[in-house]
């Protein structure tokens, strides 16, 4: 398969995407279900086309006769676009199956299903414009295109106020970033000579330029991302979506996010500095680390998910500040890995967040509930949904076979590469960022256990999920898919990262050959002497023994008599005598109190009897909105006095404007 | 890899089988005598398994699928560890396949089954002892990566044959990282394995419990399981211990009587390192759950004292 | 410059220095009294050990008497006045646990982190050696400071203050091989001189107000207003 028909290939799943937006908007009754099968084929269109560019190697580019008379619109296709395009097409394949047995549940609410469609539709298209353009403009129209469609998304339940505040605190973060971005590409632009990517990469920017340059597409892109403390909307508005657009959001906008600032950073701007490196990396492990601690507080479970997506960006955004830092140090090799490793991060949370968020919609279609406090035994009720969860839930835990591990594993090993910096300080920087990235992977362990055991284990909490029922085959299948390719990345890494290789050679020109050098079954990103991971074995030998033991103590699996919990004696266990999320969560809640907006207490109802009060806030928004918010308010009581109501002094304003523009012209 | 490496891994992995539950015997026996009783055999839990195997197993109508299946996860997983851990020789062909952040990823993957059987049941007991774990272990994992990161960086690879070569290479090496990082690895090692004063693996108030409480309502085949699989984590550590910081006598060629003399040098270092357990558990309380962050976070200064002072120190330059 | 090519001393010495840096670490979080002035005493009989293996290793042959002088002054009797002290003041039960523990360690690991990289350019590049032995030593001093600033309790500030001397002692005696011996006295001296001052300090402070909590002297200022 060439570029070129690549690249047609990508222009196909945009007009398909485009395509079942019209469906959805224009057409009534049963037709209307045809979206959803146009959405997957569209997904489906785009990954085929992101790993034909992928597998090709090439660059495609192509003119469209829209835009701006003096700046058609550019579009082009190479390996980064090609390995974000498989990124967005297979969470969206997936969705796309999922989303005609998730929808039923909607049939008969007030919302319109008309708008939901039409928007995914947009949604979609958007994200792919933005991952296939070549020029600024192009760029910005698509980002926007992504932004506004979203939104409507997110407020597409909007009978209920909170989720109208969400929406529009999303819309503000979403063009605020998007104004930092513009500008962003302003600076490169004005050194460059023009909008198109080719002329900004041609620009050549003093440090303070690059380095200005940098910080705006960090803040924009770290803002669409939701890197701490830029995260608040992120948090408030995923949930509230339909859960399908909750996965296509965590799994698969953010990654965009991540996309556009690679572009930006190690395409664009080209020679990296090591001070960006350290910037990415603090900001990268505060944000793994506090989302992880916020979403172990949560027991919304769209929610704490949501908090689960800053951690992941978090370690994506480690990866890549060590590929900025090593690059920018010269030590091309270590930082490939880190950049591989950001990569396959990048795929892996797709992957997982979209499988997780399709499970918490499943669990909302059956039993209407997203308050783990409320869950419980679902394992029973939803056999398939349980296991497919519960790979989610290892997944996302980092714990071999699955792939989280694989991609932690290869940030670890460029981490401890460490040693061969010139800088002491850098030296000893990184193995703290390593060890930031230790805890937060057992917190996110310890996140999941919760999550899992108190919704699928145990008994059920409430009358709604003692009634669950399985979902319907296309939703099983939908995270079926996802599950089998957490799978299939955690055990074949090798075969994989052969795939992205080219995403490297083209952008840094340094691949990762020496990775998977020693054949499909050691992964070895430096040397076989310095770390090899033999995955499909652990997996092969975890299954065999396994089988092993099932087989040795097989005779008795059938004889497991039924009794009674023990519990020590105790009176019969029930479903309320089970420890809750917030119970689970309480040590951790407790030493780490100090990070949390904590208002915690007792406090008796009418009736005599005792309430147990516990909110957790954000602590970003008295740390850093507010002050931020009270600013803006007394700077804009400076700016009301100028408004004194009498138009003489009005027009003294006009007057002196009309001068000082005209002095400047001259 | 020839075959005679792979048949000496597979050997060394049994080894560890039948090796865990005299290395918990022996810590039983030593500790017994600290406190002036006779103690039972150092036999007592080989004969303990093979009771509970012979037994029924029996389970809540509460439990699901997963609590079944959670006691062969959980030991296959930490066996697997084990595996990778260089017992007699350092020569082993089970390292290439999971070095050390792999073990500590096999390790978390047992105890995150064993914190989910744990909530299985749906009783109190239950999720708090997984809470419980989990949190311990949280605290903990970031503490045993960043000391044995300390040696990885050291020895330039992750790798366990590749640390425990280096070692052997530069023996008579006195680096400050190491003192912290064994200080670290033994309060990780004790934190994890739920030795006092963290937990207390003979407790009998359920309230105080920890890893007991998770494995409260198994039975028979099933809870002789999880104890092995304990038994093995407690041998994992020591041997990791033993044979990373303190080498010497690790067979390096693969000889009948190399090997014979590695097994009783490793013999050797692990009742040593078992009568330094049963000593620290005799003369240490149980700590309230509340104080253990305190341990660990000495733990993980340790450790992070190990890495700053290689950076420090031992880098130079 | 690898640890390989050390001679054993110099590779116990570093062994040492990074202990002294730990004791440090202890004596900052240590929530006890008695038990912080036990690690005070260890650091000094880890300085005294290291100004030992100096002098055993160069030909100043003064600095054995410096080592038995820290070992005698900072491993014995500073500690044994500060335990007599804590106890006839009954502040052995005493507890005064940091209220932001990780934070305060956080802190202190970055203060290591900024020694090193201040003292790379200063020292020399012929002496590696002792280079990264005076980051350690800026460090403990550092640290030392630190102590000082966020412990309330006087008697923990005194064994902030103390520490820092041992910060400085070790500097010296890695660096330039120790100080004159007149100075090493004098400074020897000043320290006893202090440590008795603060005795009798501590012993009048408490008696006008009731406590050694520093931040409880705040109000100092406020009664001056008053009377006057």
């Amino acid at each position: 398969m060439t570029m070129s028909f690549s690249l047609q290939l990508a222009g196909g799943a945009v007009v398909l995407a485009l395509l079942s937006a019209l469906v959805s908007f224009f057409t009534a009754g049963a037709r209307r279900f045809m979206a959803m099968p146009l959405f997957a084929l569209a997904g489906l269109v785009a990954l085929v086309a992101g790993a034909g560019a992928l597998i090709a190697g090439g660059v495609a580019t192509a003119e469209l006769p829209l835009g701006l008379p003096w700046l058609p619109w550019q579009v082009r296709l190479d390996a980064l676009s090609g390995f974000f395009l498989c990124v967005v097409g297979v969470v969206s394949f997936a969705v796309g199956l999922y989303a005609p047995g998730y929808l039923r549940g909607f049939e008969h609410g007030n919302d319109s299903l008309r708008a939901l469609g039409g928007f995914t539709g947009l949604f979609l298209a958007g994200m792919l414009l933005v991952i296939l353009a070549d020029d600024a403009f192009m760029f910005m129209v698509a980002w926007e295109l992504m932004s506004l469609s979203s939104y409507f998304l997110v407020v597409w339940h909007h009978d209920h106020a909170a989720n109208r505040r969400a929406a529009f605190l999303y819309l503000l973060m979403a063009h605020v970033g998007g104004l930092s971005i513009l500008l962003g590409y302003g600076v490169l632009a004005s050194f460059g000579g023009g909008f198109t990517f080719e002329a900004m990469r041609g620009a050549e920017l003093s440090f303070t330029w690059a380095s200005v340059a940098f910080v705006l597409a960090f803040v924009g892109f770290g803002m669409k991302a939701g890197l701490v403390p830029l995260h608040v909307w992120l948090p408030e508005a995923h949930p509230v979506a339909p859960s399908h657009i909750s996965a296509l959001m965590s799994g698969v906008m953010l990654k965009v996010a991540v996309y556009g600032f690679i572009r930006f950073v190690f395409d664009l701007v080209g020679d990296v500095h090591w001070q960006w490196g350290v910037a990415v990396l603090i900001i990268g492990s505060v944000s793994a680390l506090m989302g992880v601690l916020y979403a172990l507080m949560q027991h919304d479970l769209k929610r704490l998910l949501a908090y689960h997506s800053v951690e992941n960006i978090g370690i994506i955004f480690i990866g890549l500040g060590l590929a900025l830092l090593f690059l920018a140090e010269g030590h091309t090799v270590i930082g490939t890995v880190a950049f591989v490793a950001a990569l396959y991060h990048t795929i892996n949370h797709a992957l997982f967040k979209g499988l997780l968020f399709l499970g918490a919609g499943a669990i909302l279609h059956s039993a209407n509930e997203r308050d783990l406090e409320k869950m419980g035994g679902l394992l029973r009720r939803m056999p398939w949904t349980g296991l497919f969860f519960l790979i989610g839930c290892i997944s996302i835990s980092a714990l071999p076979p699955f792939n989280g591990f694989v991609s932690e594993w290869l940030t670890f090993q460029a981490a401890l590469q460490a040693w061969q910096l010139d800088s002491g300080v850098l030296r000893s920087i990184v193995p703290i960022v390593a060890a930031v990235l230790a805890l937060t992977g057992a917190l996110a362990a310890a996140c999941f256990v919760k999550v899992y055991g108190v919704a699928f284990l145990g008994q059920a909490r409430s009358r709604a999920v003692r009634r669950a029922r399985p979902v319907p085959l296309s939703m099983r299948v939908g995270q079926g898919i996802l599950a089998l390719l957490c799978l299939l990345l955690g055990v074949l890494p090798t075969a994989f990262i052969d795939l992205f290789n080219t995403v490297p050679q083209q952008l840094l020109g340094h691949g990762l050959r020496q990775a998977t050098a020693h054949g499909w079954l050691w992964l070895t990103p430096i040397s076989a002497q310095t770390a090899s991971y033999g995955a499909p074995l652990v997996a092969i030998s975890l299954f065999a023994v396994l089988v092993l033991g099932l087989w040795l103590f097989g005779r008795g699996i059938r004889r497991v008599r039924l009794c009674d919990a023990w519990d020590c004696g105790f009176a019969p266990p029930g479903s309320s005598m089970q420890y809750t999320a917030s119970a689970f969560a309480q040590p951790i809640r407790r030493v780490f109190g100090l990070l949390f907006h904590m208002d915690d207490g007792v406090e008796p109802q009418e009736d005599g009897r005792l309430r147990h009060r516990l909110q957790v806030g954000d602590r970003s928004w008295d740390l850093f909105y507010t002050p931020v918010a009270r600013t803006v308010e007394r700077a804009s009581r400076q700016v009301v006095r100028l408004q004194s109501g009498n138009i003489r002094i009005y027009l003294g304003w006009t007057l002196g404007t009309l001068l000082v523009l005209l002095w400047l012209m001259v | 890899m020839n075959p005679v490496g792979w048949l000496l891994a597979l050997v060394q992995a049994l080894l560890y089988i039948a090796l865990a539950p005299l290395l918990a015997g022996w810590v039983r026996k030593v500790k017994a005598r600290l406190q002036n009783r006779r103690g039972a055999s150092l036999w007592q839990p080989y004969q303990d398994l093979y009771k509970l195997f012979a037994k029924e197993a029996r389970m809540a109508h509460t439990a699901s699928i997963l609590f079944r299946a959670a006691p062969y996860i959980v030991f296959v997983a930490t066996w697997l560890a084990a595996a990778a851990v260089p017992l007699l020789t350092s020569d082993l062909a089970t390292a290439a396949i999971a070095d050390v952040i792999v073990i500590a990823g096999l390790l978390a993957l047992a105890r995150f089954f064993l914190a989910l059987a744990g909530m299985d049941v749906g009783t109190a007991f239950g999720g708090m002892g997984a809470s419980r774990e989990m949190f311990v272990s949280a605290l903990a994992e970031p503490a045993m990566l960043m000391a044995v990161f300390t040696l990885a960086m050291t020895a330039h690879s992750t790798n366990l044959s590749a640390v425990v070569d280096y070692q052997l290479a530069g023996a008579n090496l006195l680096r400050p990282s190491y003192v912290f990082a064994l200080a670290g690895l033994l309060l990780v090692a004790i934190a994890e394995t739920g030795r006092i004063p963290v937990d207390n693996p003979t407790t009998h108030l359920e309230l105080t419990m920890i890893h007991e409480a998770m494995i409260l309502e198994y039975s028979g085949r099933h809870l002789a399981l999880m104890e092995w699989a304990a038994q093995l984590k407690l041998l994992l550590y020591g041997v990791l211990i033993a044979n990373v910081f303190f080498p010497w006598g690790i067979a390096r060629d693969v000889g009948a009587g190399a090997l014979g003399l590695a097994l009783v040098v490793l013999l050797g270092k692990l009742m040593l390192l078992g009568v330094v357990l049963a000593v620290s558990e005799t003369v240490l309380a149980k700590m309230r759950l509340f104080r253990a962050p305190a341990f660990l976070n000495l733990a993980l200064l340790l450790a992070l004292l190990g890495l700053l002072s290689y950076v420090i120190l031992e880098v130079g330059a | 410059m690898s640890l390989e090519q050390l001679p054993m001393l110099q590779q116990l010495m570093l062994v040492l220095a990074a202990m002294v840096l730990f004791t440090s670490f202890v004596l900052l979080e240590q929530a006890r009294l008695l038990a912080a002035i036990h690690a005070f005493a260890w650091q000094g009989v880890l300085v005294a050990l290291v100004t030992a293996i100096v002098a055993s290793s160069s030909e100043h042959l003064h600095l054995f008497f410096s080592a038995a002088l820290t070992l005698g002054l900072k491993a014995l009797l500073i500690p044994w006045m500060l335990h007599r002290l804590v106890r006839r003041l009954e502040l052995d039960r005493h507890r005064e646990p940091l209220r932001r523990p990780a934070l305060v360690i956080m802190a202190a690991l970055a203060l290591v982190i900024f020694s090193y990289w201040a003292v790379v350019p200063v020292v020399q590049q012929e002496l590696l050696f002792t280079r990264n032995i005076v980051a350690v030593s800026l460090a403990v001093v550092l640290i030392g400071l630190l102590m000082m600033v966020i412990r309330t309790q006087a008697v923990a500030q005194v064994l902030g203050f103390m520490s820092m001397e041992n910060g400085l002692f070790l500097a010296a005696v890695s660096a330039t091989g120790g100080m004159p011996l007149v100075v090493e006295l004098g400074v020897a001296f000043d320290v006893l001189v202090a440590m008795v001052l603060f005795g009798v300090f501590f012993f009048q402070i408490r008696e006008s107000i009731d406590s050694l909590d520093v931040d409880r002297m705040n109000r100092l200022t406020e009664h001056v207003e008053e009377k006057s």
